[in-house]
């Protein structure tokens, strides 16, 4: 497969620091995920076109970003709603009541995981353990951690969000 | 108790290069540079110190860089572990987030001891304040000459990357890291050859987690014998542990190893919550066999201990579990752990951890039999052992353990036979 080309640019200081990385790393192809998340944290999310730059980018072929970006949970290949909602569902969380948490953000925004709701507000996402157990139940929303949550802090966590 | 990882930890602005300094952090480095203490005799120092890996495994740091030849003509490679994601543990995290340039400065020391120029910090990618801390001290450090070019004014170099993950429990395996760090799926490599050989970019790696480089400053510090001499003879220094569940005090302890796991959960961790009694707990992480109360009650936290007991210590996440659980449950979210993380390279991994998850979630959901029960026992009997990377036994481990230990719990949810 050849490797394709891209006329699309990111913001003049992303571009820097991807030379900046490139020129430190032993090979191009091993920026794929500082450009994927160069990219998602501009974008929002990973559209076609960007995966298709991200390949430009790093000289690898375009079904080999594919592959990379399908493998990470963390990486979109939809959008996102702007508040993405990570309720923790391992062990510790568990054991802490993060059930009841589910509960209460699927009642709440009539969505299940994976899901959106349809004003393109929020997001739902079930994840694995966000190293927080400690402190659980933990929700993570967009990046920043939320521990010791029971379902009426998050209720009102929800409702603060612009 | 000697504090040797969370030394710092009360100190206000630890994180910042200033307090840091205060603190003495980066002296064992300019001392080892500056002296120089010859690359050759800080293994030496931490062979002596018999510092074990904190990642998970404990193999011997000293003899896991003693691996690395130094007359390939290639670079080396440090790639730091802090993809910390084991279920029940939440210490590398606190680390990063309270003393990042320690962090560093075990790393820059490990870095000169195997002939490394670039140190590749691979982050977990949910981690947002830990991910902020480690750059920022490394721009910090790098601004002062303390990491980059010529090193505290030493003439050696050595560049420092962060390298963020994207969410997957496998990166966290030393050769999925490798995989990832290539730019990769997170695919965990056949071994031999070890990374200390053949690792990252087909060069000599070695791959250290976030806890075990951090004791390194402290042993050119005071020496690899005074290391020793804490903790137990086979098991020697300290050990942050992670406690969760219901316990008064939740959180991460340094204690020696060897430390009774009742003791932490009595003393330091002020028992059980009030209304909740003990049931069992998880010393190493959720990978590991779980304990009763009986033997909870007479284990050491030290790598011997565990075994003799039938455990492991892990990553050394214990997790209180009360009297209000329902083990088959919690044995249902482990399975569907086990089988989202499998990265499907191997057969009986791809295929029995979900097949273990869906035999679980019918014992759940009432619609289990007997024959489900050894089903999961045969199951597990033969995915132990027969694939690349030791995730597939990281189910086995609980699977069997929690059969074995609470079976009448799982007994009671199954019935003779398919209802009709
Ligand atoms: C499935 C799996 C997950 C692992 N996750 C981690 C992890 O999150 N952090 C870590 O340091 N080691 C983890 N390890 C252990 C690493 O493979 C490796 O042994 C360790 O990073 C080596 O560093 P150490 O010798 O300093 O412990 C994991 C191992 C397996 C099999
Ligand atoms: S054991 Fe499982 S996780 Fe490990 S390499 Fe094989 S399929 Fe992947
Ligand atoms: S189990 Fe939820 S953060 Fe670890």
């Amino acid at each position: 497969m050849t490797v394709s080309s891209s006329t699309l640019k990111l913001a003049p200081e992303a571009e820097a620091r991807i030379d900046d990385l490139q020129r430190r790393y032993p090979t191009k192809a091993a920026t794929l995920l500082p450009v994927l998340w160069e990219i998602q944290t501009q974008v929002g999310w990973l559209p076609q076109e960007w995966m298709a730059y991200a390949a430009a980018r790093c000289e690898v072929p375009v079904s080999k970003v594919l592959g990379v970006v399908s493998f990470y949970t963390m990486f979109h290949q939809e959008q996102p709603g702007r508040h993405h909602v990570q309720v923790c569902r391992n062990i510790s969380c568990t054991m802490l009541g993060a059930e009841a948490i589910l509960a209460c953000v699927r009642e709440k925004l009539g969505v299940t995981n994976g899901g959106r709701t349809a004003d393109g507000k929020f997001s739902l996402e079930e994840v694995e353990c966000l190293a927080g157990c400690s402190w659980g139940p933990v929700v993570q929303i967009n990046r920043t951690y939320h521990e010791n949550m029971t379902p009426e802090k998050t209720a009102q966590l929800l409702d603060s969000l612009e | 108790m000697t504090k040797i990882i969370t030394k710092n930890w009360g100190v206000k602005d630890s994180h910042l290069l200033s307090v840091a300094r205060a603190n003495g952090v980066y002296s064992n480095l300019e001392r080892v540079l500056k002296t120089p203490i010859a690359p050759k005799d800080v293994v030496e120092a931490v062979k002596k110190s018999g510092l074990r890996g904190r990642g998970g495994a404990g193999f011997p740091a000293g003899m896991k860089w003693s691996f690395v030849p130094q007359n390939t003509g290639k670079p080396i490679y440090l790639c730091v572990n802090a993809d910390e994601s084991e279920p029940g543990t939440n210490k590398d995290r606190e680390i990063l987030e309270r003393d990042p340039h320690l962090m560093i400065e075990g790393a820059l020391i490990a870095a000169w001891a195997i002939g490394c120029r670039t140190v590749f910090f691979y982050i977990r990618g949910e981690f947002d304040l830990p991910e902020r801390r480690i750059r920022a001290a490394a721009e910090e450090a790098m601004k002062a000459g303390i990491v980059g070019d010529n090193v505290m004014g030493s003439g050696w170099s050595c560049d420092f990357i962060v390298h963020r993950g994207a969410g997957a429990y496998i990166c966290g395996e030393e050769t999925g890291l490798i995989s990832s760090l290539e730019g990769g799926r997170g695919e965990p490599k056949i071994k031999p050859p070890f990374p200390a050989v053949k690792g990252a970019f087909g060069c000599p790696t070695v791959v250290n987690n976030v806890e075990t480089l951090c004791a390194v400053p402290w042993i050119m510090e005071h020496g690899g014998e005074a290391y020793a001499k804490i903790g137990t003879e086979k098991s020697p220094g300290t050990k942050v542990i992670s406690v969760s569940g219901r316990v008064k005090r939740p959180g991460n302890y340094e204690i020696p190893l060897g430390y009774g796991l009742k003791d932490l959960i009595d003393n330091e961790c002020g028992g059980m919550q009030d209304g909740y009694r003990l049931k069992a707990v998880i010393p190493g992480g959720s990978s590991v066999p779980v304990m009763k109360p009986e033997q909870v009650a007479t284990l050491k936290l030290d790598y011997e201990s565990c075994q003799a007991h039938g455990t492991f210590l892990g990553s050394a996440g214990c997790i209180v579990v009360d009297h209000t659980q329902d083990m088959v449950k919690l044995l249902h979210v482990l399975a569907r752990f086990y089988s989202h993380e499998s990265c499907g390279q191997c057969t009986p991994c791809r295929e029995g951890t979900g097949w273990a998850y869906r035999i679980l979630t019918k014992i759940v959901q009432g619609r289990g039999t007997k024959k489900d029960i050894d089903t999961l026992r045969s199951l597990t009997q033969q995915m132990d052992g027969a694939t690349i990377c030791a995730l597939a036994s990281a189910l086995v481990m609980p699977v069997q353990s929690f059969l074995k230990q609470f079976p009448e719990e799982f007994e009671a949810k199954v019935q003779e036979t398919v209802p009709a």
